[in-house]
């Protein structure tokens, strides 16, 4: 028998969250090499999925399935492909680096700190296994619990509290409706084929009339587009980024808001593929706004911190533009930005993190001429930099560059007006950079700052190489990805195909 | 003339007897005992209670009625006695240390809650409209002298006074209701028989009862318009009656109100839902809304079941078996959770309740972790967030609205669940993200009250990582409603 390798994901972290419980609460050095421990096993345990996963099928892999409430269709049922495969692995190899990056940061209530961290990893490996609409509904509502403690307990000060309810009250309003549309969905699947299930790949496939569609689709589509953030739904993302604690960003940034755009793939999608031919121009428009307002508005920010919330903002639109376009080198592209963006704003973060633990401050005017007393520091950060503007060599630019490939394929002006979004881009990040970076170090208090020590080098060190790797060899990555994808273009085309009868159909049916 | 006295079987009403003898032996204990003496009566109560729930689980099960078809006996009834006497048995523990401390630890008190129960335990299984109405009375007078336990206490006073006169009101109107219900049946007020009688009798004189039943059985759930007196009387009782109330009266006026109206009302369907439809999404709204704006806890709580009661009328609208299914899970995970919440207020309003006040609860989590966890645990189940048995719950109540074709009252229903998340959390951040006003001092952790809080707290994880078992017990029971 296989052993449950995803089940062990999920609940590893949970077991380790009750191990700290017994732990003396003093000893903050304890429960962070604990947890550092724990988050290290689970990220070997996470590699035979790599290993193993046979990337030549679209099916799903890896796949547990226990009833649950078997009375009312529900079922612990869980597996991965190609989409949620690379999510997984972002996910459990950037635990331990946080895990690391709050070793000085956080040191007070580490203890509830490392319980919420792993808590929250649990939500989000859960979200990325579901395969059953049930239970990926509880995930991703756990999820959110730890998450609002980790902003509103360990944020800064002054505006946490804000900033956390703010976050929590978005995304639930979102996934409210989202729950009324799964019901509607099981309901209807329900009656139509005579077996009531929240079995995902069951629901896939099922001629729903477009109206339903229509509103379904609306229904996710809110909640996922909360998550992302898309425009206009973004006001959340600034706040709750600015005022999280260094960790709690890089995990927002990373995985959290990948949550959002798995969503649209895994579900909005395939589930209303009518619907979703129906709304590319909308979301198309929105990403294209995300990509050029986020860009603009990273301009103008005085606070490293909210620059970097911003860019993400700008970033996740080109992977909504990706994913919207229903092409091969869109989706593609939109799954390796989705990656991309996790290891470039999260080291982005990290080094917003490391300077704010030395200076206390993230404003762009209190710096200046860092490089001078911290070179190692400079360095990183400039790699980091240009992968994020999506320099060639480094991995933003393989993501830009198929999202944009996709993009032209299907309509020229949404690519033509993204494509600014990239040059935008290389002004902020450069601007910042300059600014933070060069030139004379104008505040005295710069002058003597520490460089980076082991520890924090150690933590950019796997960062950069994935950044470099992806951007030399990105079909390691894509190779995995490429059956799923095929397989995702081909009932998306499908159901253009369809489109019109469902039409015809519905209108037939209208009274 | 001969008088024949139908055949009836005891083991029936085994629960009732038990629960009766058992107050009656409390009184008398306590008067036989020497002044002061009062160990015997709570524990003589959960002895009561423990033997009423193993007749319970022996009679489950049987089906028909009894009593000259005066009480039915069937699972409906079954699963509400064990929820009754699991929300009494909660409340005696927490309501030791409690009296205790106010020097109010009366033997009367347990007798009463005992009454209580068996008044709601004849609401849950009469078959008869008057039996509904004795069980009612039997009920609510005990709570009426309950609410008002500290004499002394002003505010005690205002709630039970409060209470009874308005809860007369409600009887009253309730009575009438069923008077007119008398008339246009023709003569019966048997469950059973009614839907038959009123398929020939006078509409208009039908509709006016349901009326009228609405607003006795509205009274009693605490749902909009007739909720005026719910945050006084909640917030001037004895705490441990007000959870009392908040569970049990609910519960028991949520299982006659569905048994009525799904049992003698169906082909009126259309009418009822109709006014029940505006009357849940009235309480919801106002509930959650007006709960954002409390600064006392029990007010808060107050206003929280008030909005509790509208989503358990969503259940009752969809009036499928779901419905019912969702209905009896909710009221169960209700009991719970606001148990538990109420045990964590006892314990921290401690000194007679000088500390109710949400700003009290600031800078719980770094003084007491565990208490501000099990706190937080039971806000979070109360929002209806996974995977406690809050969100099971609303999750079967909405399904149960989609189901029936109810998807706006669903949608309204989400949407004030998200409302309802912003006093809960209110209450978290100040225990994890507020520094503490003063210093709280020594909570003492009174081991009953602690057992409660563990026990909900458990029971709240696992019926609500496990609802099956659950599930199946409820959907065993609703076969007692055919037409739905």
């Amino acid at each position: 028998m296989q052993l449950p390798i995803l089940s062990i994901l999920v609940f590893f972290p949970v077991l380790g969250a009750v191990l700290l419980g017994f732990l003396n609460r003093k000893d903050h050095r304890l429960l962070k090499q604990v947890t550092l421990g724990i988050s290290l096993a689970e990220f070997v345990f996470s590699l035979p999925l790599w290993f193993r996963f046979d990337s030549q099928t679209a099916a799903m892999q890896f796949v547990e399935r226990y009833n649950w409430l078997p009375q009312y269709g529900i079922s612990y049922y869980v597996g991965i492909d190609g989409f949620s495969l690379l999510l997984i692995m972002l996910s459990t190899f950037l635990t331990p680096i946080c895990v690391l990056a709050t070793w000085t940061d956080i040191n007070h209530r580490v203890k509830e700190f490392m319980i919420c961290l792993l808590t929250l990893m649990a939500g989000m490996l859960g979200v990325f296994v579901a395969l059953d609409l049930f239970l990926f509904y509880v995930f991703w509502e756990v999820m959110l619990i730890p998450m609002y403690l980790l902003i509103g307990i360990w944020g800064n000060p002054a505006r946490r509290v804000y900033a956390a309810i703010k976050f929590f009250l978005f995304t639930m309003f979102g996934s409210v409706l989202m729950l009324v549309a799964i019901l509607v969905l099981y309901f209807y699947a329900g009656k139509a084929t005579g077996t009531y299930t929240f079995d995902l790949l069951k629901l896939y496939g099922l001629n729903i009339p477009f109206q339903m569609q229509f509103w379904m689709f609306l229904a996710f589509g809110l909640a996922f587009a909360i998550k992302v953030p898309m425009f206009p739904f973004h006001t959340w993302l600034p706040d709750a980024h600015t005022e999280a604690p260094t960790v709690g960003s890089v995990i927002l940034a990373a995985v959290l808001l990948k949550m959002g755009t798995y969503g649209f793939l895994r579900f909005n999608m395939p589930l209303f593929p009518q619907a979703a031919h129906y709304f590319v121009p909308l979301f198309s428009i929105l990403a294209v706004i995300g990509i050029v307002y986020g860009a603009l508005v990273s301009m103008v920010q005085k606070d490293l911190k909210r620059l970097v919330a911003f860019s993400s903002v700008s970033h996740l639109g080109f992977v909504m533009l990706g994913l919207f376009t229903f092409n091969a080198p869109g989706v593609q592209g939109g799954i390796i930005q989705m990656i991309n963006h996790g290891l470039s704003t999260g080291a982005l973060f990290l080094i917003v993190g490391m300077i704010y633990e030395r200076r206390h401050t993230r404003m762009i005017a209190d710096f200046g001429g860092l490089s001078t007393p911290m070179p190692i520091y400079a360095t990183i950060f400039m790699i980091v930099t240009l992968s994020s503007i999506g320099l060639p060599g480094l991995n933003g630019f393989v993501g830009e560059f198929l999202i944009l490939l996709g993009a032209f394929k299907t309509n020229m002006t949404y690519a033509t007006i993204a494509a600014t979004g990239v040059i935008f881009a290389a002004c902020y990040m450069l601007w910042m950079f300059q600014r933070v970076m060069f030139g004379e170090v104008t505040n005295e208090k710069n002058k003597d700052l520490q460089d980076l020590s082991c520890r924090e080098i150690a933590i950019f060190v796997p960062l950069l190489l994935f950044i470099v790797w992806i951007g030399v060899y990105p079909s390691t990555f894509l190779n995995k990805t490429k059956a799923t994808t095929d397989n995702f273009v081909a009932l998306m085309e499908k159901a253009k195909a369809t489109k019109v009868s469902l039409f015809h159909g519905d209108k037939g049916d209208a009274r | 003339m001969t008088l024949t006295i139908p055949t009836f079987n005891l083991e029936s009403i085994g629960p009732w007897i038990t629960l009766s003898i058992f107050a009656i032996a409390i009184l008398l204990a306590d008067a036989l005992s020497p002044k002061g003496n009062r160990a015997a009566a709570p524990i003589l109560a959960l002895a009561g209670l423990a033997v009423a729930g193993i007749q319970t689980a022996s009679l489950w099960g049987k089906t028909g009625t009894d009593f000259a078809r005066m009480v039915y006996v069937d699972n409906f009834s079954f699963f509400f006695y064990l929820v009754f006497i699991l929300g009494t048995g909660l409340t005696v523990l927490i309501s030791l240390q409690y009296l205790k401390d106010y020097g109010k630890n009366l033997a009367e008190y347990y007798a009463l809650l005992l009454f209580a129960t068996v008044g709601m335990m004849l609401m849950a299984a009469g078959s008869h409209l008057i039996m509904i109405f004795l069980g009612l009375e039997v009920m609510s007078i005990a709570v009426y002298v309950l609410a008002g336990l500290f004499r002394e206490d002003a505010r005690s006073n205002e709630a039970a006074l409060k209470y009874l006169i308005l809860g007369a009101f409600a009887s009253a109107f309730l009575l009438f209701g069923m008077a007119m219900l008398y008339g246009a049946a023709g003569g019966t007020l048997f469950l059973n028989d009614l839907p038959a009688k009123l398929a020939g009798g006078f509409k208009p004189l039908t509709l006016l009862a349901i009326a009228l039943l609405i607003v006795g059985f509205g009274f009693k759930v605490a749902s909009v318009p007739f909720h005026m007196w719910t945050p006084d009387v909640y917030e001037g009782a004895p705490t441990s009656v007000t959870a009392f109330m908040a569970v049990g009266v609910k519960a028991a006026a949520f299982a006659a109100f569905a048994r009525v109206f799904f049992l003698a009302f169906p082909a009126l369907q259309p009418d009822w839902t109709m006014v029940l439809w505006v009357v849940a999404v009235a309480t919801m709204t106002l509930g959650n809304i007006v709960a954002i704006a409390q600064t006392n806890i029990k007010r808060m709580l107050a206003y929280s079941s008030i909005a509790h009661a509208g989503y358990l009328l969503v259940a009752i609208i969809a009036a499928n078996q779901l419905g019912v299914v969702s209905l009896m899970y909710y009221l169960l995970a209700y009991t719970l959770m606001n148990l538990g919440a109420f045990g964590v207020v006892i314990l921290i309003g401690r000194q007679k309740d000088s500390y109710l006040s949400i700003y009290d609860y600031a800078g719980l989590g770094a003084q007491h972790p565990v208490l501000a966890a099990s706190m937080a645990l039971f806000m979070f189940a109360l929002a209806g967030i996974p995977p406690t048995a809050g969100f099971v719950g609303k999750f079967y109540v909405f399904s149960a609205a989609v189901q029936a074709g109810y998807i706006w009252l669903a949608i309204i229903g989400v949407m004030n669940s998200v409302v309802s998340v912003y006093y809960y959390l209110r209450i978290t951040v100040l225990m994890y993200m507020k520094p503490a006003e003063a210093d709280l001092g020594p909570v003492s952790f009174a081991p009953a009250v602690t057992a409660t809080l563990a026990l909900t707290a458990l029971g709240i994880m696992l019926i609500g990582v496990f609802p099956g078992f659950i599930y199946n017990l409820a959907m065993n029971s609703v076969k007692v409603f055919p037409g739905l």
